[in-house]
């Protein structure tokens, strides 16, 4: 979305307030409300999605004239960020937006847990991505393979950056692709596994794009894998700990996050698969010896995603209700316990050869 | 002979009559001279009671001078004067230096004295702790009687060391008492000024000056009207004991029943004592002394199955809403006072009348329990708070509707002050010390209801005052907020600061601030 069309967003936002004010009525702002309660499982677009909830913030009332004081800050806060082309972290924003207000001793912003959330107002109210507000997001995760990228006008090949890869930023709205050429995208949870399929080359081989998330996928590398996947109908694979954490890390790569479910048709890559690991994976590949006992909060949250309706496919529950049985988990690491080699060698090839996938 | 028969003839040999005087020696505490701080206290107490007391009945405005010196370790002279008609010279050694002696016990009007003890219990204290007999200085316009006199108190009887009598040219009347005794002066709490700064807010005509060891206190009469003299009325029917009813049988003049109740009780007429007779079965005709035991319990019953109207009001001398409201302001800094005067009711065939007052705000501490006034007939309750009447009503108030906390059984908390004036033609108090009011339910009923109405009244200022200042507050809170959002509108908008600033103004003039309190709006739900 061009930034001009933002920009608009946000004088609309003003002018809108500004209305009110002139006709003498109290200013209000809607904003859809981003509670549990509002979250709702798309079945034809397989995304977590908001509501129709919306919640009215008003000035003049005492429970939200400050809030809405906040948001009208925030929103020219990110006018002028458009304006003068700058990108900045919301801690940045809490401090330029943060001094004492005027004949008084109380602060616009007492804390960054103030600022964060109204960013996330603007984008819900406005929709737009927070990237599209020029506000960056969490730096992590990276990426390997051959693709070539112009990256704020600097032409960077994926495949020719050494051991380190390519660090993917927050704001992938304004990089272009030059040439991708690769079968797949293999998305690995972890780090250490990422070093080893790196190093021994894996993407070269199998011609994939190799991205590690480094836990929870960022804002980044999820717009960058729906993305890649999209523009250049690339199959994508997700690899992580088989247990309820990596399942789920791999369902908001898929459909989205609770917490950010106004942008999964921005942020989610509906027809990812996954790849491993799983729990009928111990049996099938001898990992019985390396797996570990689960927690109570394993068995916790196994118990939550089965009644998630994102998790209903007879496939998961049967992997779910495997690890709630058994009482067993195991990590990527688990692999290497049957040689070092054993995940890029033998594991990943096989796996992909027979489509051994879970939707 | 047998043993019990010679330990009971030995005991019987042991057994003789105790005086009056000297019991109380044995139990001066109930008296109210149980320790040496309070004995100072009662002392002065006392003296000043018999002065208000005196002034009231001869419609004089009073001028009570008491004067309190330390003349030893643990010793004070103590002079009270006052301008009150004074008492005639053959009954001044009666009336200072003998128990139960006084002409207001058997009566019924509201007075502050009752029993013919109190004055006499000071006299006796001083004499037991400083062995010296008490000057009285007494006139009623004529010559000035000065006696000096101690109390014999296995007679009961007063025995008079000195008289001697000067010329009065300037026709002073009134009364002087000096003693000297043995106490512990302070000036806090349960303390003489306190005493007399309560008696200056229950008696705004009273003119009050203390000599206290740490310079004088003055307490200025607020008002010339010397209170109308409460009449002596006869016992109501209602409520009247089995017992008295019995002794008024006993000793009454008339010659027959429906004479006895007409003239004996207040409130009956020929009609209802009709009513009464049938009821009871009794003649008319009958001599009252010739009633058995049943038939006077007939006749109890009887008394109080008929519909009588209430006693008159007329033996009662309330202080009424506008001198409470007075008393209060002159000696507290509060924000709202508010007075409630009950109509007057009935206990156990006394007719009574309870007062409220409350001082609300101001300079009144908000954090600490209330401040509680108890007065029985103008006279102010220091001690025994707990088992009063008034205090037991109090707590038993649901001050939460009027907006104060409540901690169980106790007072409430926050900037109050409750005075509560009990009056009556004959005060139930528990003891002689005369310090707290005993908890007769129908007495409990009507302080707990003037309560309740003077804390409606309360808790509608309260209220409207909270408005005022949540109001206030919100204004603040937005204007506090409108030069940061008309600064963000502008650089959204482009248009001018001020201009949307003084837009935002006008929505607060216009009333903008009451909006959001009368629309309920659904509360933002965040993640």
């Amino acid at each position: 979305m061009p930034k001009k069309r933002t920009e608009k967003k946000l004088v609309g936002l003003g002018e809108d307030v500004l209305k009110d004010i002139k006709q003498k009525k109290n200013p209000k702002i809607e904003i859809p409300i981003r509670s549990l309660s509002n979250v709702v499982y798309d079945e034809k677009t397989k995304s977590l999605t908001l509501g129709d909830k919306v919640s009215k913030r008003f000035f003049f009332n005492v429970a939200h004239a400050k809030k809405f004081m906040q948001t009208m800050m925030v929103a020219a806060f990110c006018k002028e960020l458009l304006n003068e082309k700058i990108h900045t972290s919301l801690r940045d924003m809490y401090y330029n937006l943060k001094h004492t207000i005027s004949n008084s001793d109380e602060n616009t912003f007492d804390e960054q847990r103030e600022s964060d959330p109204i960013v996330i107002d603007l984008e819900v109210a406005l929709d737009v991505l927070r990237e599209q507000l020029h506000l960056s997001a969490d730096v992590r995760g990276r990426a390997v393979g051959n693709v070539t990228i112009l990256d704020r006008g600097d032409t960077v090949n994926l495949a020719k950056l050494g051991s380190g890869g390519y660090a993917i930023p927050s704001n992938i709205e304004d990089i272009k692709f030059k040439k991708v050429n690769a079968k797949y995208i293999l998305v690995v949870e972890k780090n250490a596994a990422f070093e080893r399929l790196h190093e021994d080359k894996f993407w070269k081989k199998h011609n994939c794009v190799l991205i590690g998330a480094q836990g929870q996928a960022a804002r980044g590398v999820r717009r960058l894998i729906q993305r890649l996947s999209n523009e250049f109908k690339l199959p994508v694979y997700v690899f992580c700990d088989s247990d309820p954490y990596g399942w789920y890390i791999y369902s908001v790569i898929k459909f989205g996050s609770m917490s950010l479910a106004h942008v999964s048709d921005r942020l989610g890559t509906p027809h990812a698969r996954y790849i491993g690991l799983t729990i009928s994976d111990i049996e099938k590949f001898g990992l019985k010896d390396f797996t570990i006992k689960t927690r109570d909060v394993d068995i916790k949250r196994a118990k939550d995603m089965m009644k998630y309706k994102w998790f209903q496919h007879p496939a998961w529950q049967k992997e779910l209700k495997l690890l709630i049985k058994g009482k067993r988990k195991a990590e990527l690491e688990a692999l290497s316990g049957r040689g070092l080699r054993f995940m890029t060698e033998k594991y990943l090839p096989q796996k992909i050869k027979n489509k051994e996938f879970l939707p | 002979m047998a043993v019990e028969q010679r330990v009971a003839e030995r005991m019987a040999k042991d057994m003789k009559e105790i005086s009056i005087s000297e019991f109380f020696e044995k139990n001066r505490h109930l008296l109210g001279y149980e320790n040496s701080t309070k004995a100072l206290i009662t002392i002065v107490k006392e003296a000043v009671d018999n002065s208000l007391d005196g002034c009231d009945e001869a419609g004089i405005l009073p001028n009570i001078v008491v004067t309190l010196k330390q003349i030893g370790v643990d010793r004070f002279k103590i002079v009270a004067e006052d301008n009150g008609p004074g008492i005639v010279e053959s009954k001044i050694p009666f009336a200072f230096g003998k128990m139960l002696f006084g002409s207001k016990f058997h009566r019924l009007k509201q007075s502050r004295g009752t029993q013919g003890i109190g004055i006499s219990g000071a006299i006796l204290y001083s004499q037991l702790t400083t062995g010296k007999p008490a000057k009285i200085i007494s006139s009623t316009g004529g010559k000035i009687h000065e006696f000096e006199l101690m109390i014999d108190t296995v007679q009961n009887e007063p025995s008079v060391a000195s008289h001697i009598t000067h010329t009065n040219k300037e026709r002073w009347h009134g009364i002087k008492i000096e003693l000297e005794a043995e106490g512990n002066y302070i000036e806090r709490y349960q303390s003489i000024p306190e005493y007399l700064r309560q008696t200056a807010i229950a008696n705004p005509y009273a003119h009050i000056v203390y000599n206290g060891p740490n310079g004088t206190l003055k307490f200025d009469r607020t008002t010339n009207i010397v209170p109308k003299q409460p009449k002596e009325i006869k016992p109501h029917p209602y409520g009247i004991e089995l017992g008295i009813l019995r002794r008024m049988l006993a000793m009454t003049r008339t010659k027959n029943l429906r004479a006895f109740l007409m003239r004996d009780f207040t409130r009956v007429g020929s009609r209802s004592a009709e009513q009464i007779f049938r009821l009871a079965k009794l003649e008319s005709s009958r001599k009252p002394k010739s009633l058995d035991a049943e038939e006077s319990e007939r006749l109890h019953k009887s008394l109080q199955m008929v519909k009588l109207i209430a006693p008159p009001t007329n033996c009662l001398s309330p202080l009424t809403e506008q001198l409470i409201e007075n008393g209060l302001k002159k000696e507290l800094n509060a924000e709202y006072f508010v007075a409630v005067t009950r109509p007057p009711s009935v206990y156990r065939g006394n007719p009574f009348q309870v007062e409220v007052g409350l001082a609300y705000g101001g300079d009144l501490n908000p954090n600490s329990a209330a401040i509680l006034y108890r007065f029985a007939n103008k006279v102010p309750l220091l001690y025994h708070q707990s088992s009063c009447a008034i205090t037991k009503s109090v707590e038993a108030v649901d001050w939460k509707r009027y907006g104060f906390q409540h901690p169980n059984s106790s007072v409430p908390v926050g900037p109050l002050v409750i005075l509560v004036h009990f009056a009556s033609v004959w005060v139930p108090f528990t003891s002689e010390g005369k310090q707290a009011i005993a908890t007769y339910p129908a007495i409990m009923k009507d302080i707990k209801l003037a309560l309740q109405d003077a804390g409606r009244k309360l808790a509608k200022f309260v209220r409207q005052k909270k408005q005022a200042r949540d109001k206030q507050l919100r204004r603040q809170l937005f204007e506090r907020y409108i030069p940061e959002l008309a600064g963000s509108l502008s650089k959204l908008t482009k248009k001018e600061k001020n201009s949307i600033i003084s837009n935002l103004e006008e929505i607060i003039k216009a009333g903008g601030s009451r909006i959001s309190e009368s629309k309920k709006i659904k509360k933002e739900k965040e993640e």
